[in-house]
């Protein structure tokens, strides 16, 4: 109650209150950035062999497509809470909320990837099989590269998705801006209670912004063919 | 030499996309594969390189079986170009066209350097080495397809439609610019078409497939036109073969009839005065035929004026002693005068000639032929 004493309870105190509370934020903010960022790239790993099958075997793609579909459709809340029994761990484990978003990003960039690789043009396949590339070698060489503005692209929804997913485990107790949520409810008996459930918005949001940013920069410097389409 | 031996290629449902074929396409030439959709032409040319694996039957190149080496490796001595080029959109001009090179394992710089060269080779300036394959036109592209094929060097190219999707002036610039390289290269080259008047322009052997994948024919392009081996050999080579034939019969010496000229810039009452049947040809100082000018119908007081280029009619093409029948009959005919232009090498005038002066020489040539061959040749056309 001494918090709510020594901060206006505006909504726009929001900066008053992170300055207050710098240290906490600023490590829930960096909980909040790997736990978004790593299931993503876990995922990613998973799903380039995953998405490759599904490009490679046609019966492969409508069963995957589905399964991975359906994955997506499970709330968040509920999967969090089932991962430990499933995975073996206790309630709260660090791994808990890792695995949960991973399962997601591979719901979404399984399609991503198998797109990313149907995108690449037949003639593009058949040339390089012709010159010379074995399977891996042309996977590698030329086929991601020219599916990564596609698979890009699905990163960008990815992790955007999980930054907000991510605070939802807040709200059973995991270390991220979602604890912000929890704590400006708590905080807000018997008269709401602003400050903190703000700068978890503001700070998710500015959060989501700079993966987008990063993931657009990089897509850019991967792709310098593209730009050179653009400009003729 | 490539050698396909009793090769048959039957897909799971029964059907032959080949059937039996044996043939040989000839160390350092050009050896075309022509037929209508469905005559299995590219799947015969994807069994060379492996990219589809035959039945039953066997393809050597040279003494090896194709069968027997690993097609990657099969593939890097093999140079590959298609329809619309494939080429890598990823990737600058120059490392397209060192992609060989750099699975071989080559040094990077070394391959660049030979790279720039190839690209000047095909026609394209060393500036496009650094743009993308979409920054260039269907035609630059599939130079750039090309250039890549030859990059290793290789001594046997598959080539499959590589000029079908550029326009026609594109086309016919790149097939002639592809005998010239071939000239200079001398590679053992499988060519497929649909395009009979492609395959017959470049192809120093051309076979033609029906429909499930036979042979009907194999024979050089003049054989092609004059004996056709079947109906639908026939059918397939089409109209004007008697016509087309003529392109590859060589006029020998065509009696020339002196040719009175005017020099461009020259008086009017000048070419009037040495014009036959009203028709003068106009040349440029070095002798170059620019064109026939029309002196019938000009007012008599326009005489004192000069010729100029713009007086010209251009449309009778213009002969070489040495060209062809065809080349000869075709500038007779085409002459508004109806006397037919003959340059030297160089291009300056020799004389003219008439279209009767190019058929006595057909006919007695056909009269000779008469005599001497078997009588299926004439029946056929």
């Amino acid at each position: 109650m001494i918090l709510a004493d020594s901060a206006s309870s505006s909504p726009w105190h929001f900066w008053a209150y992170f300055q207050d509370h710098l240290d906490e934020d600023l490590h829930l903010l960096w909980d909040h950035v790997w736990l978004s960022a790593l299931p993503v790239l876990i995922g990613l790993a998973i799903s380039l062999p995953l998405g490759y099958l599904a490009r490679r075997y046609r019966w492969v793609y409508p069963p995957m497509i589905s399964i991975t579909g359906l994955l997506y459709t499970i709330p968040s809340i509920a999967l969090f809470v089932i991962v430990p029994p499933l995975f073996g761990l206790k309630s709260l484990d660090p791994l808990q909320v890792p695995i949960a978003l991973t399962v997601y990003s591979v719901a979404l960039l399984v399609r991503v990837v198998a797109d990313g690789l149907a995108s690449v043009p037949d003639e593009v396949l058949q040339a390089a099989t012709a010159m010379g590339y074995g399977p891996l070698r042309r996977l590698i060489s030329v086929e991601l590269p020219i599916a990564v503005p596609v698979i890009a692209a699905g990163l960008r929804v990815a992790t955007v998705s999980n930054v907000s997913l991510v605070a939802v485990a807040g709200t059973i107790g995991m270390d991220n801006l979602g604890r912000l949520f929890d704590t400006g409810l708590q905080l807000s008996t018997p008269v709401p209670y602003y400050p903190p459930i703000v700068l978890g918005i503001v700070l998710c949001v500015l959060l989501a912004m700079a993966f987008d940013l990063i993931i657009v920069m990089g897509n850019r410097l991967a792709t310098p063919w593209r730009r050179a389409v653009a400009a003729r | 030499m490539i050698r396909f031996e009793s090769v048959t290629k039957q897909y799971p449902d029964g059907t032959k996309a080949v059937d039996e074929l044996s043939l040989v396409a000839p160390s350092g030439e050009i050896t075309v594969l022509v037929g209508p959709s469905g005559c299995g032409k590219t799947t015969s040319l994807r069994m060379i390189n492996r990219m589809i694996e035959p039945t039953s039957g066997r393809i050597w190149l040279d003494d090896r079986d194709a069968s027997k080496v690993a097609p990657a490796q099969l593939r890097r001595g093999i140079g590959y170009v298609i329809q619309h080029a494939g080429l890598f959109p990823h990737r600058t001009v120059v490392d397209n066209v060192a992609t060989v090179p750099f699975l071989l394992g080559h040094d990077k710089r070394e391959a660049r350097k030979n790279a720039l060269e190839l690209l000047e080779r095909v026609g394209l300036p060393q500036h496009f080495a650094n743009r993308y394959p979409a920054q260039l036109s269907g035609g630059q592209q599939q130079r750039v397809g090309v250039a890549r094929a030859l990059a290793a060097d290789p001594p046997v190219m598959l080539m499959d439609e590589p000029f079908s999707a550029v326009d026609p002036v594109v086309r016919d610039q790149l097939q002639n610019e592809f005998l010239r390289l071939q000239g200079e290269l001398g590679k053992t080259i499988v060519f497929v078409t649909h395009d009979i008047d492609e395959a017959i322009k470049l192809g120093d052997n051309v076979a033609v497939l029906r429909v499930g994948g036979h042979l009907a024919q194999l024979a050089t392009p003049a054989e092609l036109l004059s004996k056709p081996a079947d109906p639908f050999v026939a059918g397939f080579v089409g109209r004007d073969r008697g016509y087309r034939a003529l392109g590859f019969a060589n006029a020998g010496e065509i009696p020339l009839a002196e040719e009175a000229t005017v020099t461009v810039g020259a008086e009017l009452k000048r070419a009037k005065d040495v014009a036959q049947d009203g028709w003068v040809l106009v040349v440029d100082g070095a002798r170059a035929p620019l064109g026939w000018l029309c002196l019938n119908g000009l007012p008599g007081d326009a005489l004192s004026r000069p010729v100029s280029e713009s007086d010209l009619n251009l449309g009778g093409t213009l002969a070489h002693q040495g060209g062809t029948l065809r080349e000869a009959l075709d500038a007779a005919l085409s002459s508004p005068s109806g006397r037919g232009v003959v340059v030297d090498t160089d291009g300056a005038l020799l004389g003219s000639t008439t279209a009767s002066a190019v058929l006595a020489i057909i006919e007695s040539r056909a009269a000779a032929t008469r005599g001497s061959a078997d009588p299926v040749a004439e029946e056929a056309s």
